[in-house]
């Protein structure tokens, strides 16, 4: 029953860790940082500072695209222009240009605003909230809470994968295989998902980057026209400055998509909505009801601010945190099985009260991922039909796609293949977040955190695998 | 129940009975707030009042966090005038309020509720999704209840 395979964890795909290290042991061991044993699927790299989704989508294109056309303006245009126009040509193009490549890679190597999976405990206790409120059938249906925001009702979905019932606004990016609060959309040009932390910096690209591209756009054409001057013709000022023609080409093509979709986020911020509300049409009323979206402020001037000048909400990953000593020792338990739960507990009693709080943090990482990919795409199924049957959304067709837990309109090629990989990858991911798998005999008071599975599976295999 | 006089008493002799999750208050939208309602299992713990003015004082150091006011209408001004470098160089203020919380919830821990054999996890530990208020049994008491037979009361309906 899919249910119980949910929780299952294979003990076969334990891994065996490079440095392994003993509970009292002194000899040098390598640090290990909380982003190495991440679940989703993300790459990280300087130590963890920087990370981006796991398929870098086609982010070298949009740098290689910006970098060359930038760069063949300042070769071609600039000395042409700086003589007969003006010296502020290649000062602008100078502050555009930087401004589109800093918040560039600020969009593509920023944490967007995952939300660290829920701990065993935690999703535990949302199970038992669950099943308490009387559903005990045999396959429990798609699991939904419904909240009252503002005066409106809105319904909060549960996540198979974190285990967690979602916040508002928050979406589970199948791509990088994270829930992201004020989830907006996933961006293949920036090979990231765009969500509450990032959004600023992904609206300053866009916007900057029709200024630097209607720039350049308007400067090319005033060069080629000043050349054409004099009867001299198009074709001749084409050979004198060859480099202006495929910014002509590139910029022609781009720039209308480009201002479209800085237009479509001008109207989203404004309205305090997402890509993913519009596509979804959540506040647009269909279901029936006049809905309104419960967290507009009702004032242009306040949702863009609210929007673009809200304090920067923190990093919720801790990417760079130390894993705690017991991390190690706890994860050499999965190797051995059979470790008895009171040794456990003499593990974490042995630490300060810091330890405590140590080991209660890295529970998010050690939250048993073995999650339901079947269940998962059963859930987004009718998701998915109301996706497609909304508008596919025209303006996105050279922009960013919106792909988001309902599955990409006219993606599902990636994301098959995404749950293709992801069950290979689920396996190693649940062996890495692994929690002590077993220890099926522990005591009813053993520890928390990493040490919980046993407490975790029991309630929801008995309540969960009643009717098989 | 014994007393607890400080915290390192209670990693010593105790052992962890159960965990209390408080979940988030969405009604007033996504701004993080915590709901205030007192958990079943705490009642033979700890004062209604005293975790209910815990719980509202981290309430308003988070509203102080994400306050959209004059001072964060400048910030954010100035930051998307430098490109957002600003975010690089300088401790935001968020992160600055978020330190204020984790020196409050220590001393809480250490002043209120260590000695009544609780603790309590900072909310950005998990992130910032419940505040988790683990309960202690004296390992020297007779048996404590398996955590997984309780039920949890918080929740947003």
């Amino acid at each position: 029953m899919k249910n119980c395979d949910y929780q299952q964890i294979d003990p076969k795909v334990v891994p065996t860790y490079a440095s392994p290290s003993h509970i009292g042991t002194r000899g040098p061991r390598r640090v290990r940082r909380k982003w190495e044993v991440f679940p989703g699927k993300n790459r990280f790299y300087c130590g963890g500072r920087i990370m981006m989704a796991q398929q870098s989508g086609v982010l070298p294109l949009t740098l290689g695209l910006i970098l060359v056309t930038t760069g063949l303006f300042f070769i071609f245009d600039c000395p042409f222009l700086v003589k007969h126009l003006s010296s502020c040509v290649p000062v602008i193009g100078a502050v555009l240009f930087v401004f589109v490549f800093i918040t560039l890679l600020q969009t593509s190597f920023s944490d967007p605003g995952i939300l660290p999976r829920a701990t065993l405990e935690e999703a535990a206790n949302v199970e038992r909230q669950i099943d308490s409120s009387g559903n005990s059938s045999y396959r429990p249906p798609p699991r939904t809470k419904e909240v009252l925001i503002n005066q409106q009702m809105v319904k909060l979905k549960y996540c198979f994968t974190c285990k967690m019932f979602r916040p508002p606004r928050t979406s589970h990016c199948s791509l990088c295989d994270n829930c992201v609060e004020r989830f907006d959309h996933h961006c293949p040009w920036v090979g990231n998902c765009v969500g509450k932390r990032n959004y600023r910096f992904f609206y300053t690209f866009i916007v900057s980057l029709s200024f630097l591209t209607s720039f350049i756009f308007g400067c090319v054409s005033t060069h080629l026209a000043m050349r054409a001057q004099g009867g001299r013709g198009l074709v001749f000022a084409l050979q004198e400055s060859p480099g202006s023609a495929v910014e002509l080409v590139i910029c022609f093509f781009s720039v209308w998509s480009i201002l479209g979709l800085s237009g479509f986020h001008t109207y989203l911020v404004a309205s305090n909505m997402t890509t993913n509300e519009d596509i979804k049409g959540s506040w647009s009323g269909k279901s029936g009801d006049v809905a309104t979206n419960p967290f507009s402020h009702r004032n242009v001037f306040v949702n863009c601010c609210s929007v673009l000048c809200a304090p920067l909400p923190p990093s919720l990953i801790d990417r760079r945190g130390i894993l705690p000593v017991e991390e190690e020792s706890a994860q050499m338990c999965h190797a051995d099985i059979q470790l008895p739960a009171n040794k456990n507990q003499r593990n974490m009693c042995s630490q300060g009260t810091k330890g405590l709080l140590e080991s209660a943090a890295l529970s998010p990482l050690l939250s048993t991922s073995c999650p339901q990919g079947k269940a998962q795409a059963a859930l987004l199924g009718p998701e998915r039909h109301s996706a497609a049957d909304s508008e596919p959304s025209l303006q996105f067709s050279k922009g960013c796609r919106a792909q988001h837990s309902a599955g990409s309109q006219g993606n599902t090629s990636s994301t098959r293949h995404t749950h293709h990989k992801s069950h290979s990858k689920k396996h190693k991911q649940a062996a890495l977040n692994i929690s002590n798998p077993t220890c099926p005999d522990s005591a009813p008071s053993s520890k928390d955190g990493g040490h919980r599975r046993a407490t975790f599976t029991q309630p929801l295999e008995t309540s969960l695998c009643d009717g098989r | 129940m014994s007393e607890f006089h400080n915290l390192q008493e209670l990693r010593r002799s105790a052992s962890l009975a159960n965990k209390v999750f408080i979940q988030r208050d969405y009604s007033e939208g996504t701004a993080c707030r915590f709901q205030t309602k007192f958990p079943s299992e705490l009642e033979s713990r700890i004062e209604r009042t005293l975790f209910e003015d815990t719980v509202k004082t981290l309430n308003t150091f988070y509203a102080e966090a994400e306050k959209i006011g004059g001072q964060s209408y400048l910030e954010g001004c100035l930051a998307c005038a430098t490109a957002y470098l600003i975010f690089l160089c300088m401790e935001t203020r968020y992160e600055k309020v978020l330190k204020k919380i984790a020196k409050y919830i220590q001393e809480q821990n250490e002043k209120i509720y260590a000695p009544r054999g609780l603790l309590i996890t900072d909310p950005i530990e998990r992130g910032m999704r419940v505040i988790e208020v683990s309960i202690y049994e004296d390992r020297g008491s007779s048996g404590s209840s398996s955590g997984s037979s309780s039920v949890s009361v918080s929740t947003a309906r």
